[in-house]
């Protein structure tokens, strides 16, 4: 690792003032994705920011049908939570299959959208129900939020503060797992939402993106796993490597959907 | 450049100069002399490094001395009391839950998290907990049994 310097503020204003200072200073929350990063050398920032001791990032709160997760809740706090477990149980049970219990026991929902890993679990969670990102300047729609590989509409120096989510009809979230690292090699997310039915996919793309082909067979022909036979996804543009080729990919995506409508109910 | 870290390990207070890069295990290894925890990977997959940080499993590898600082610290070390081996290391010496002894600090360690969460887990549920300890010898068998054995051990 590169040397570089630290400092655990307590609010989120003076957060945002040391990332300020600093263009090459970095927030860490659960350093999960992090700190193997800097071992190896990947990165090299000036400073590390520690969003840890600030209590205005922690935890959970309900209002209505809204749940409101703060950017330093680790991914166990998530599985474990009652609110969570009562109003989106399918986003309980997605925090409960990322990694293993110790990256769950540090890895924070915050870190894992502003990382947007194309293989992480949140992000199909959060474009799957349509929730809302809050950063400190201003609120995004998970479609505007999640823009490619390991990118996002987060400008330097702006952080997640919390995610909102407003409780689906129905919803479930199936993967098939990497077996060594338990990343999506593809994931789904299903939602019957206000808004309608929304399938989200991680694992198989540069990035989180909807399966609009998917979607629109569960409006017209109902939402029911048999409302997806024979409905194919295209292979083109997506990944392709020693653990899946993209065909592969495009075919999982239709089971996993299945899975995930029969799943959900 | 450094900076003093203030934490409890294995019940004693210790406070130690490291860098802001200094990982916990190097702390504890290095610094502290405990070297029963292990590092086995680059990557945070292993497992090999599992403590407890205020009493929830942790990768000891992914995690920086400052971010432990306040925080109370259990190695594997601080499992026995009075010199009796804990419920848990007990069962891996009884069932041979160990051929190199190279895992087993973490698996331990972890073993130890999963009864605080589940004091009578099902060989599935422990097999899917140690999904973060990896284990090159003994094909896991012996180490399912052993956990099973201290959660009955232990009252589950
Ligand atoms: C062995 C292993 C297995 C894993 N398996 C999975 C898996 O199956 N599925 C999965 O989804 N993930 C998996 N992960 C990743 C894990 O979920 C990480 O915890 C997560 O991706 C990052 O969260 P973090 O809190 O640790 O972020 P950090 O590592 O602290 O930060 C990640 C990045 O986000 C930035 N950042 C952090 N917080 C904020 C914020 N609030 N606002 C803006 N930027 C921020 C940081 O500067 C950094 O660039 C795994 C990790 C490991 C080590
Ligand atoms: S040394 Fe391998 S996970 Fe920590
Ligand atoms: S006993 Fe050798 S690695 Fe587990």
């Amino acid at each position: 690792m590169y040397a570089f310097t630290y400092q655990k503020p307590t609010t989120i204003a003076a957060a945002v003032a040391a990332l300020g200072a600093d263009a090459d200073a970095k927030p860490v929350s659960g350093g999960q994705t992090l700190i193997p990063t800097l071992k190896q050398r990947l990165a090299a920032p000036t400073a590390l920011v520690d969003l840890a001791k600030i209590p205005e990032l922690a935890g959970i709160t309900v209002a209505g049908d809204t749940l409101t997760i703060g950017a330093m809740t680790r991914h166990a706090t998530v599985a474990d939570s009652a609110d969570v477990k009562r109003l989106i149980p399918a986003l309980a049970a997605l925090a409960e299959g990322i990694g293993d219990p110790q990256v769950r026991n540090r890895g924070t929902i915050g870190g894992s959208i502003a990382n947007n890993d194309p293989a992480a679990d949140y992000p199909a969670g959060c474009l799957g129900l349509g929730a809302t990102i809050v950063t400190n300047r201003r609120e995004l729609a998970a479609d505007a939020f999640f823009t490619g590989m390991f990118s996002t509409a987060l400008d330097d120096g702006e952080l997640v503060t919390a995610v909102k989510f407003t409780k689906p009809k129905r919803a479930a979230y199936v993967k098939f797992p990497n077996p060594a690292s338990r990343y999506a090699i593809v994931g789904v997310f299903v939602a019957e939402t206000a808004g309608g039915i929304r399938v989200a996919v991680t694992g198989a793309g540069a990035g989180v993106f909807r399966a609009t082909a998917l979607e629109a067979a569960l409006a017209s022909k109902g939402f029911a796993a048999a409302s997806l036979d024979g409905v194919a996804v295209s292979a083109d543009g997506l990944n392709s490597d020693i653990h899946a080729s993209a065909e592969y990919r495009a075919h999982l995506i239709t089971v996993m959907a299945k899975r995930a409508v029969a799943a959900a109910g | 450049m450094q900076v003093s870290v203030s934490l409890t390990v294995n019940g004693k207070a210790v406070t130690a100069a490291v860098e802001p890069r200094t990982l916990l295990v190097q702390l504890l290894r290095e610094h502290l002399e405990l070297t029963g925890t292990h590092v086995g990977c680059d990557t945070s997959q292993c497992g090999a490094c599992v403590v407890h940080v205020d009493g929830a499993s942790a990768k000891s590898c992914t995690l920086l001395a400052v971010q432990c600082d306040g925080t109370s610290i259990t190695t594997i070390e601080g499992l026995a009391k009075d010199g009796v081996l804990h419920p848990m290391q007990e069962a891996f010496r009884e069932h041979h839950g160990l051929q190199c002894g190279f895992c087993t600090p973490g698996m331990v360690m972890s073993a130890v998290d999963l009864l605080q969460h589940n004091a009578k887990p099902s060989e599935t549920e422990i097999r899917e907990w140690l999904e973060g300890n990896i284990c090159r010898c003994t094909g896991y068998h012996n180490i399912v049994k052993a956990v099973q054995h201290a959660a009955q051990q232990m009252g589950g």
